[in-house]
């Protein structure tokens, strides 16, 4: 019974995959009159050729890192949440609400009660959608992607008429108190004498992150609850059998989704922006289901997709302003990555299968 | 030696219907088919018969264009053909009756048997000439199938009639039949069986499959043996017997008969009355049914499926809410409300073996230790604190319970989809028996698995009876239940038909029951 090995299952395959991936993309973008060679290096310079890129880089890996994990979470118990769009924009309302109102003596303690209002915000607005589908069988897809509008809009009304200080003519709430300002990679790498770009708005909630996704691991694979949420994602009928409850599973699982794309709102909105601003989120929520896609429902993965799409979203910046290719083009190298990992993944790996088994016999026959 | 002579002669005379020589196909790293050699006579019934898992169906699909054969040759009556799809399976006269029927449940019998080969742009014409022909093939072979009637409305008996049909009016004259009798009761079968002879007699070529050795004794000519992709042996069925079958499937000698001594029932330890379901599309499954099973004691519950054991076993379990009184050692269940669940069942001492081990046994995907603390995920012994599982414990217990169970490969950290049925079998019954249930309810236990694996399991319920406990059997199996079963209830249409002893009632009396022919005596019954 060969089976194989572990690294080219981890490893090569999905390096196969983006290969031919960027292969498609690199053909694109000669078709629009642009030379790939030129444009992968702009893009490699622009993402990591200076600790400015890097911060940029880094900084978006951040928001899909938690967005990733929420969808991750809820696809872990087949719970398609395609609102983390809308939850992270309630996760950026919490954190505001917690940054402007409460005075806090320090950063640390303001990044803590923030990750709180942040989570608990996100949380509830999954919850509504998850007790929609428990206990009305609303499809939790048009559930969570119609909250999505919902968030925008309130959050428009709330910026426009309820945060906005007086005489402001730009649609956010006020900036946030001094102490309540996260440090970012140059303050907290400069004791240490390494010259992080300044400019870069990449901060400490990417440990927070990192910690986030330790955290997912744990809880998916340590504990019973992690079981539960497994086994209703794997097979619900047998969980009824198992005397799980789907009411419980369905509800727990969106809100921990939802409060971790709420808890995004500490990078870009605490960390970056400094006030909540209109469409803080950016995207981030969307980006995170292809991120959830490519790794695989895996914390590890879905790291290593945040740091991928963070990498061609700053690198993909930097191109659009220095060449005629728009913007839009990233998407179409993401959309690239997401059916090459995701959708047609089968079209490599059974033919790297075959050849690692044969490779086996051949060797065990000598 | 005149029959090997006859032999000789009859194969100058008329080439093999179907020969496959040195067929050999994988799937990754499982060899399905190795170097598999067959040759089937026209006119005959030839049996294949193997374990679940042992590449039957396999074999079938390579013949049928499904799968491509890594390697070897398929002969068709004598001439090399190629069949790369189901269309050339087709054109070379194969027909294929599935295990699972396909056809369109809205659609008519005939629009069914037309599909895919209607011919020109409209579709009457073909109608009415399939209406023709169906009427004489009806007429020839005792195939009679109202061609008005929709699938839906129809038997699982009329529903394989079609396919029958379907494949004889693409004008097969090499028939297939996968597992024909699964869904079958005893007189369905008795009739398949009769227009099986009679498509023989009329020159047809058939290829049965199936795991139940009674089939092959009754009805085939000549039956092929398979184990582990290959093929051990071809023999005449006459000259061969169900123990020698037996053995060439599993490889050793197998009990066929259920050794066990007398029961000795004591009290009452399940007590159902007047059990009522309605399903979720608002029909009545289970209609006031009442029984007792005592401990010490196996009751089997027999019937043709889809007659309302499924349900009953999902009530019992927790899965489905009922209406009615169920006590379980005196006290009663909670049928409807908070309590209505699998946990809460097995915390009254009731463990389920349930009837789809795939779909509600074990998560497929989950390691076999995973699969072997489900249900009981909450037991102290599985948490290491209050947070987290206990995860080597799990896996050693899991261990444990795989070597007492003669779970095989012995890896717990396989999938529970990388099992055979019967080591996937065996692993459900590890988890709900070692848990020392004062109540088993045991649904189909023995549906695709091995024989070899049947004996481990029979041997399982009948120890833990010997132990005293109450076990409640569900099964469509009839040999099943009369040789496990110390008391056996009939199901039909939501009902229990009547109750009989085992040693006083045979496969006959029990048919009619199970086809809902009334029975008067069912006053005096439980």
């Amino acid at each position: 019974m060969e089976k194989m090995p572990r690294w080219a299952d981890v490893l090569l395959i999905p390096l196969i995959n983006l290969t031919i991936a960027f292969s498609i993309s690199a053909l694109v973008i000669l078709a629009i009159g642009e030379n790939p060679v030129v444009v992968v290096k702009m893009m490699v310079s622009g993402a990591l050729g200076s600790s400015y890129g890097w911060g940029y880089t880094l900084y978006y890996a951040t928001n899909f890192l938690f967005t990733g994990l929420a969808v991750a979470v809820a696809f872990q118990a087949s719970l398609f949440n395609i609102g983390g769009e809308g939850q992270a924009a309630m996760g950026g309302l919490g954190v505001a609400l917690v940054c402007l109102f409460i005075p806090f003596p320090h950063w640390a303690v303001a990044l803590v009660f923030a990750m709180a209002g942040g989570a608990l915000f996100g949380a509830i607005w999954a919850l509504i959608p998850a007790y929609l589908q428990a206990k009305r069988g609303s499809h939790i897809v048009i559930t969570t992607i119609m909250f999505n509008f919902i968030a925008a809009s309130l959050l428009n009304y709330l910026l426009v008429n309820v945060l906005r200080p007086t005489g402001s003519m730009d649609p956010s709430s006020a900036r946030f108190p001094e102490t309540t300002h996260l440090p970012t990679f140059h303050d907290m790498l400069t004791p240490f004498g390494i010259n992080f770009s300044k400019a870069a708005p990449v901060n400490i909630s990417l440990l927070i992150g990192l910690v986030m996704a330790v955290a997912v691991y744990f809880l998916l694979w340590r504990t019973r609850l992690g079981y539960e949420i497994r086994s209703f994602g794997k097979n619900q009928s047998a969980s009824v059998y198992a005397g799980i409850s789907i009411t419980k599973i369905t509800i727990v699982a969106m809100m921990i989704s939802g409060g971790i794309a709420g808890m995004m709102a500490i990078n870009n909105t605490m960390g970056e922006s400094e006030r909540l601003i209109m469409n803080s989120v950016e995207g981030a929520g969307f980006i995170g289901i292809a991120v959830a896609l490519m790794g695989r429902n895996h914390p590890f993965g879905v790291l290593l997709a945040a740091l991928l799409f963070g990498f061609l979203y700053q690198g993909g910046g930097e191109v659009s302003l220095w060449t005629k290719i728009p913007r839009e083009l990233i998407i179409v190298v993401q959309a690239l990555v997401i059916m090459f990992t995701g959708a047609l993944d089968n079209m490599v790996r059974m033919p790297v299968e075959r050849a690692f088994i044969r490779a086996a016999k051949r060797r065990k026959a000598s | 030696m005149t029959g090997q002579d006859n032999n000789a002669e009859r194969r100058e005379n008329a080439a093999p219907a179907i020969e496959l020589r040195g067929i050999s196909k994988a799937f990754g790293p499982v060899q399905a088919n190795k170097d598999i050699s067959i040759s089937v006579q026209p006119g005959t019934i030839h049996g294949i018969i193997g374990e679940n898992g042992a590449g039957k169906s396999t074999l079938m699909s390579i013949l049928y264009g499904f799968y491509k054969a890594d390697a070897g040759q398929i002969f068709i009556h004598g001439e090399e053909t190629l069949i790369p799809d189901s269309q050339a399976a087709i054109r070379a006269g194969i027909g294929m009756v599935f295990q699972h029927f396909k056809l369109v449940e809205n659609f008519s019998v005939l629009e069914n048997v037309v599909l895919g080969v209607e011919e020109g742009e409209m579709i009457r014409p073909s109608l009415a000439k399939a209406r023709k022909h169906l009427k004489e093939l009806a007429d020839e072979y005792e195939l009679h199938v109202d061609p008005d009637a929709k699938i839906e409305d129809l038997g699982v008996g009329m529903q394989q009639r079609t396919e029958i049909l379907k494949a004889l009016y693409r004008q097969a004259d090499i028939l297939i039949l996968d597992e024909p009798t699964g869904v079958l009761t005893p007189a369905e079968a008795d009739h398949l069986f009769r227009i099986l002879n009679g498509l023989k007699e009329q020159g047809k070529t058939i290829i049965l499959i199936t795991h139940k050795l009674r089939e092959i004794m009754e009805i085939t000519d000549t039956v092929s043996v398979m184990r582990r992709g290959e093929m051990t042996a071809t023999v005449k069925t006459a000259e061969t017997s169900p123990e020698q079958l037996a053995e060439l499937m599993v490889g050793r000698k197998v009990l066929l008969e259920v050794d066990k001594k007398p029961a000795e029932p004591k009290e009452p330890v399940l007590e159902v009355e007047n059990l009522r379901m309605v399903d979720e599309f608002g029909v009545e499954r289970v209609k006031g049914i009442s029984f007792n099973v005592h401990a010490g004691e196996i009751l089997g519950i027999a019937g043709v499926s889809g007659n309302g054991q499924a349900e009953l076993l999902k009530i019992l379990g927790g899965i489905a809410n009922g209406t009615g009184q169920i006590k379980v050692n005196g006290q009663e269940l909670d049928l409807t409300g908070k309590h209505s669940d699998g946990r809460s069942r097995r915390e009254r001492g009731i463990s389920h073996v349930p009837e789809d081990r795939q779909h509600l046994g074990l998560i497929m995907d989950f390691a076999a230790w995973e699969n072997l603390a489900f249900g009981y995920h909450h037991e102290p012994e599985f948490q290491k604190n209050k947070l987290f599982m206990n995860i080597p414990g799990m896996i050693k217990d899991a261990e444990d319970k795989m070597e007492s169970f003669d779970v095989r490969p012995p890896n717990a950290h396989l999938e529970a989809k990388s099992f055979s049925g019967g080591n996937q079998q065996k692993i459900v019954l590890a988890r709900e028996i070692t848990r020392n249930p004062d109540l088993l309810l045991v649904g189909q236990p023995t549906r695709g698995v091995d024989i070899g694996a049947i004996e481990f399991i029979h041997k399982q319920i009948i120890a833990l009876r010997d132990e005293g406990k109450a076990i409640l059997l569900v099964s469509v199996e009839l040999d099943e239940i009369l040789s496990l079963s110390d008391r056996i209830a009939v199901m039909f249409d939501g009902h229990i038909m009547g109750e009989r002893m085992p040693e006083e009632t045979n496969e006959t009396e029990l048919g009619l029951l199970m086809a809902g022919v009334t029975d008067t005596d069912e006053g005096e019954a439980a």
